[in-house]
């Protein structure tokens, strides 16, 4: 009995080091691959014999990732910023005051939820494509500046805050924009981060709605122009890695920084149901 | 007293006037780009309109109707079905071993969580570009040239009508097993160590522990993941798109799902009609697996 509760403390690890190690198979070999050039690519080892990163300025020049890679940026920080004041306004204004039609309007806007994207693409592409959002910014951005998840999270959130915080500002004869945004907000901040990286990184990654609203070249997002280039330089995998890695990278990044904010966001979310 | 109460009163009448001018722009914009086309959606499936012509005839319910017969529908409809029946619970189970073995490990767990959970926040279409490029043929594919190396048959992957499904569904589970594990190990880190605590007085070892304990009080923690992760497996698009051979849930429609036959009728044969109708569908489906959550959250409290 006691040998073996000894032995699965050295098993569990073990286990979960060699499974873990296979989920990072695939981005280890796309970064390995976007080191690698010629006959290299082709060889079943880890390490490039010849290390260059001419694939990497291959991609800087000759084709349109930069553009991608600018559009991803914008759209991601524009939509991100709307979602943050917009969402923790809204669920404020649900969490704090008292109006006929208050829990008529949270009902709808959390019912939005259940309306699934691609029953909305076909009626937004039509919009579109009559008000001249085609290749915009803005026909990609629009569907996604507000959203009933993130209206939710934050009213959850502003629940918790005390009304005598509220009220002591008002008595100090500030107005309800000001007591919203300069007492209430500060008191959510980790709500309000997880919000933003969540919807930092799901319009960084979006694929169907930008491929969709997008027929420039210049105005792909990143997951649309990998799409594109990747479909074209199917016979250079070295350059397809290289194209895997840069969609890839930014998000590592972020996941480095704010790991503990996005796993504590996610389960919250979960666990609350 | 009553100028106290009128005071109130007209400070009452101020935060009213507030609230609703802040949310005049939220109200518009779920009006516009929510509600809005979602009717236009079941207008639009109503009609057999497509995008060039100027007038949309009324045809009632001739969309639904051909929907019936179109083989085609069926048949992506029940490769949906095969993704949700085979990616959902694979991952689940994965999810929770992963997560039941990270809870009980004494060092290293915020670096597990890390790798298990880093495929789920990244960009599909690049995660499905290089398991595209995995499954590829020897010599260019990593895994044939595996197979080749261990002197074993080499597979077809994508371009097999059989082996092509489940190779699309290893990536999705791949990149789903994070998700699962991350809500599963809050789950787990949320039941009371009293409830442990009374099972090992009562001689419970650890199997007993996990299935009269930890099992039955995740039960919400797995009915929330069932329902989302139903809904998300349903939606399957951009790893079909971005792995199946030339992108059309190929080969001979063996991998295409439901919403990329919406996206080919929509915008490359711009049937919009049609589509909609298509789309109707999937959001019955999706109400339906939503009101079924509510009735089983309701019954549990």
């Amino acid at each position: 009995m006691k040998n073996n509760r000894t032995a699965i403390h050295y098993v569990r690890p073990l286990v979960l080091t060699l499974f873990g190690m296979a989920m990072l198979f695939p981005f280890i070999w796309m970064f390995a691959t976007s080191f690698k050039q010629g006959a290299d690519v082709f060889n079943l080892s880890l390490m490039p014999k010849h290390p260059t990163v001419l694939n990497y300025a291959k991609l800087l020049r000759n084709s349109n990732f930069p553009w991608w890679f600018a559009n991803s940026m914008i759209v991601g920080l524009a939509v991100t910023f709307s979602v943050l004041f917009f969402d923790s306004l809204v669920g404020f204004t649900l969490s704090k005051y008292r109006f006929p039609g208050k829990r008529l309007i949270f009902l709808l806007i959390l019912s939005t939820m259940m309306i699934p994207t691609e029953m909305l693409v076909i009626p937004w592409y039509i919009m579109s494509n009559e008000l001249g959002w085609v290749d915009t910014y803005w026909g990609v951005m629009f569907p996604g500046l507000m959203s009933g998840f993130g209206t939710f999270l934050m009213r959850q959130f502003f629940c918790q805050v005390p009304d005598d915080l509220l009220d002591a500002g008002r008595i100090d004869g500030l107005n309800e924009f000001y007591i919203w945004s300069r007492i209430a907000m500060p008191l959510v901040l980790p709500a309000l981060s997880a919000l933003a990286i969540f919807s930092f990184i799901g319009n960084w990654n979006a694929f169907m709605w930008p491929l969709i609203v997008s027929n420039k070249v210049t105005m792909y997002t990143l997951p649309v122009g990998l799409s594109f280039f990747n479909g074209e330089f199917q016979s250079q995998w070295e350059m397809v890695m290289t194209g895997a890695s840069v969609a890839t990278i930014p998000v590592f990044i972020m996941f480095i920084i704010f790991q503990k904010q996005i796993i504590q966001g996610i389960a919250l979310t979960g666990v609350k149901g | 007293m009553i100028r106290q109460k009128t005071a109130s009163h007209s400070l009452e009448l101020t935060k009213r006037r507030w609230a609703y001018t802040f949310l005049v722009v939220p109200i518009l914009f779920y009006v516009v780009i929510r509600f809005y086309p979602t009717f236009y959606a079941f207008f639009l499936s109503t009609t057999d309109w497509d995008i060039v012509s100027k007038n949309k005839d009324f045809i009632g319910l001739e969309n639904y109707r051909n929907l019936f017969s179109d083989a085609l529908f069926w048949k992506t409809l029940g490769n949906t079905g095969k993704y949700v029946a085979y990616g959902l619970p694979v991952s689940l189970f994965l999810g929770f071993v992963i997560a039941y073995n990270i809870d009980r490990i004494r060092l290293g767990e915020g670096f597990f969580k890390a790798v298990y959970f880093i495929p789920y926040i990244t960009s599909m279409v690049a995660v499905a570009w290089v398991w595209r490029w995995l499954y590829q043929p020897a010599p260019i594919g990593v895994f044939n040239k595996i197979l080749m190396e261990l002197e074993l048959p080499q597979q077809k992957f994508l371009f097999s009508q059989t082996q092509a499904i489940f190779s699309i569904l290893a990536t999705t589970i791949w990149a789903d097993i994070g998700f699962q594990m991350i809500i599963f190990l809050a789950g787990i880190k949320g039941i009371s160590t009293q409830y442990y605590e009374a099972a090992e007085i009562d001689g419970a070892g650890n199997w007993d522990q996990l299935r009269y304990v930890t099992l039955p009080l995740l039960k919400p923690t797995i009915v929330f993941l069932i329902v989302t992760g139903t809904i998300r497996y349903l939606r399957i698009f951009t790893q079909v798109l971005n792995m199946s051979y030339q992108g059309e849930g190929g080969p001979l429609n063996s991998t295409k799902p439901l919403v990329l036959y919406i996206y080919d009728t929509a915008f490359r044969s711009f049937d919009m009609g049609y589509a909609s109708a298509m789309t109707v569908v999937l959001f019955l489906i999706i109400l339906t697996i939503t009101l079924i959550q509510l009735r089983v959250m309701k019954s549990e409290e």
